[in-house]
């Protein structure tokens, strides 16, 4: 069973159709979408972290959403244990639920405050109509106690925790029906870096614990490092590289990804007088109307390098979707000696 | 442009400080009782330096830059202490001076540009008004100021971009028009407060460039708040380190990362996982941050440090420290130097 996948993904595509409003010049109603993810393939093992990286609007919470199904996906499939459940409905889709959980961003937004913790914890085993041997009660104890609240914090009202313990409550929750996976959905982002630690601390211990698998999204590189085994960094709706962690923050190989960690600020003074910085110009394309070609390819600091030739190729060719061999660039052996000469 | 500076020979504008603040606090009555969200700020700073408040939410950062900017006047909050800006005091001035140096001597970014820009008015009026405000221009004056101002922050086409509403412009955009705003008439002292924290790292890390390269041509000075050690590093030349409304410790950038002498800042840098660090368990402080309702006697961090047995006697928990410097190097702590440096060490 060790290296058997949970959970793969494959050619996963989300498209929001835009319509026309009242005012649209464009009066022909045209079917547009917007591509917020299109073609994302990859696959996680079990008791193993994901770390899904990139700008905001590239598309990773709703990869991240599809795969828990609180949106449905426009195509490709998604096999979890070895099933799709891409495409489930009723019934089915409600036995799906337990096996695949979420923990979301805002502590504060994803938690009713008129109802307690405890309630709050035992909702998706009375929604799953699962009774724990010992009682409900005492199971919401049990896992108060895994998170590291106590006890009595039972009947407590979310506005009498801090954002740190209130991110232990949802963690509660999402482990309470043992889940195969949970989607983390920034879950550090909203916390402060002392606290931030403690609850990353306990991720890894119910990871140790419980060999479930996460999918990991945020976009502070460190804590991804930290915390992940596979690391895939999304733009513009698809993965431009993907790899194991080491692999990937020693030699990334996509101008993208090379940009992105030259861009993260080192808590280090020396160090970051040091270093040289690649600068992304301008900013992320719409996704309504992405450019042809290599997505990346407006941003890209290594195609005004490149003789004419090549350049209408990076305007012209769609790059190979990333592999866990080879990263979405057409020119990714070029980059990575580019990035050899920064260094 | 005019200097609207009192007119001091330059011989005595080096010797006291552009800005100096001392014993600044801050409380605010609530029905809990009075929180003491600022408690006896001490910090300077000269024209063309780089000053970083770093801290933990609530560690009273961005009241200090409030109070600063008088926008607790009126509220009803208390402030004391003292804020010498060339000379006048921030803290005392009434609102009509105050209104005449910001904006025009002071300048503030905010953290959220979406809800710090009025969302009916276009980008480019809301950045000629500050311009019309302080000098004696036509409205054609000010626009061509203001177009060349968004032009100078990158944004590209600024006359056309000058026209557009802030829902036009994406977050970076949006924090650059934020930051033509504040620097259109030129302030000597710019206070951003989180001004990357709601963008990417790779916008972040051109609004960073963009802010010092600006800095230097006008030769201001920057008080930046961030809670990022990362942002810290990359930009400031010297930290002031919060906790609980109080400044724990203080001094030149690299100071603070290789000599660390405060407890709290040394659990901050052990906490947070890097880009080199290898896997493995990160050290996080424990506990939580203590209430500003009720502070306690001693030391602030003394519930939350793991050394505070080490002074003995229970000194941490009874008595308050005093920020004692040593070379422009301040620390608020009970621990003798020799003691730090082993704390430092060992970790």
């Amino acid at each position: 069973m060790d290296n058997q996948a949970i959970l793969q993904v494959e050619n996963l595509q989300k498209h929001f159709p835009v319509k026309g409003g009242l005012f649209s010049p464009d009066s022909s109603r045209a079917a547009k979408a917007v591509k917020a993810v299109d073609g994302v393939s990859f696959s996680l093992e079990r008791g193993q972290t994901l770390g899904l990286v990139g700008e905001s609007g590239c598309g990773k919470s709703t990869t991240g959403r599809m795969i828990s199904r609180l949106l449905d996906p426009t195509g490709g499939r998604i096999m979890v244990d070895g099933a799709d459940i891409s495409q489930l409905r009723g019934r089915e889709l409600y036995n799906f639920r337990r096996k695949v959980q979420m923990i979301f961003q805002d502590p504060f937004a994803s938690l009713n405050p008129r109802q307690t913790v405890g309630t709050a914890i035992a909702a998706p085993m009375v929604a799953q109509r699962i009774n724990p041997a010992g009682g409900l009660k005492n199971r919401v104890k049990e896992l108060l106690d895994q998170v590291g609240l106590k006890p009595e914090h039972y009947n407590r009202f979310p506005h009498e925790f801090s954002g740190g313990q209130r991110q232990r409550v949802g963690i509660a929750r999402a482990i309470s029906l043992n889940p195969s996976v949970i989607v983390c959905d920034e879950p550090v982002s909203a916390l402060d870096v002392s606290v931030q630690a403690q609850v990353v601390n306990l991720l890894q211990e119910i990871q140790r614990d419980t060999g479930v698998a996460y999918i990991f999204i945020a976009h502070d590189l460190s804590v991804v490092r930290h915390i992940s085994h596979q690391v895939a960094v999304m733009y513009l709706g698809k993965i431009v590289e993907q790899g194991s962690r080491d692999e990937l923050f020693r030699d990334p190989r996509h101008p993208y990804t090379q940009a992105l960690l030259s861009a993260v600020p080192l808590p280090d003074p020396r160090a970051a007088r040091r270093q040289q910085k690649i600068r992304l110009r301008g900013d992320l394309p719409s996704p309504a109307n992405p450019p042809s070609g290599c997505v990346f390819r407006t941003r890209c600091p290594l195609i005004g390098t490149l003789p004419e030739e090549q350049q209408q190729h990076c305007i012209s060719e769609i790059p190979a979707p990333a592999g866990p061999a080879a990263p979405a660039c057409h020119h990714a052996g070029l980059a990575a000696a580019v990035a050899a000469g920064v260094q | 442009m005019t200097q609207l500076q009192p007119s001091t020979p330059a011989t005595e504008q080096e010797a006291i400080p552009f800005l100096d603040v001392r014993n600044l606090s801050v409380k605010f009555p609530t029905d809990d009782g009075l929180v003491s969200a600022v408690n006896g700020m001490d910090f300077s700073l000269q024209r063309g330096q780089t000053l970083g408040i770093v801290g933990e939410s609530g560690s009273g950062k961005s009241v200090t830059s409030q109070a600063l900017m008088g926008l607790l006047k009126g509220t009803s909050a208390q402030v004391s202490g003292q804020a010498l800006f060339q000379g006048r005091d921030l803290v005392t001035l009434p609102e009509s001076g105050m209104r005449r140096l910001r904006g025009r001597n002071i300048g503030m970014i905010f953290q959220d540009p979406l809800s710090a820009l009025h969302p009916f008015y276009t980008v480019g009026h809301q950045i000629a008004e500050a311009y019309l405000v302080h000098n004696s221009a036509t409205r054609k004056q000010a626009r061509a100021a203001a177009v060349e101002m968004l032009g100078r922050v990158g944004i590209p086409s600024p006359e056309q971009r000058f026209d557009e509403y802030p829902h036009h412009f994406s977050g970076g955009m949006r924090q650059r028009a934020m930051i033509a705003m504040a620097l259109i008439c030129e302030p000597e002292l710019l206070i951003a407060d989180e001004p990357t924290t709601a963008l990417d790292v790779t916008v972040q890390a051109q609004i960073l460039d963009l802010m010092a390269e600006l800095q230097a041509e006008t030769n201001s000075a920057l008080i930046l708040i961030t809670h990022d050690l990362g942002v810290v590093a990359e930009v400031c030349d010297s930290v002031l380190v919060m906790y609980g409304g109080q400044c724990v410790e203080s001094g030149a950038v690299d100071e603070i990362f290789y000599d660390t002498r405060h407890p709290y800042t040394l659990g901050l840098l052990k906490s947070m996982p890097t880009l080199n660090s290898s896997s493995g368990r990160l050290s996080p402080i424990p506990g939580q941050p203590p209430s500003l309702l009720d502070l306690p006697a001693g030391c602030i961090f003394s519930s939350r440090c793991e050394y505070a047995a080490l002074a003995g006697d229970g000194v941490c928990r009874e008595q308050r420290p005093a920020l004692q410097a040593e070379n422009g190097h301040g620390t608020r702590c009970h621990l003798s130097g020799p003691q730090i440096t082993t704390i430092r060490n060992s970790r």
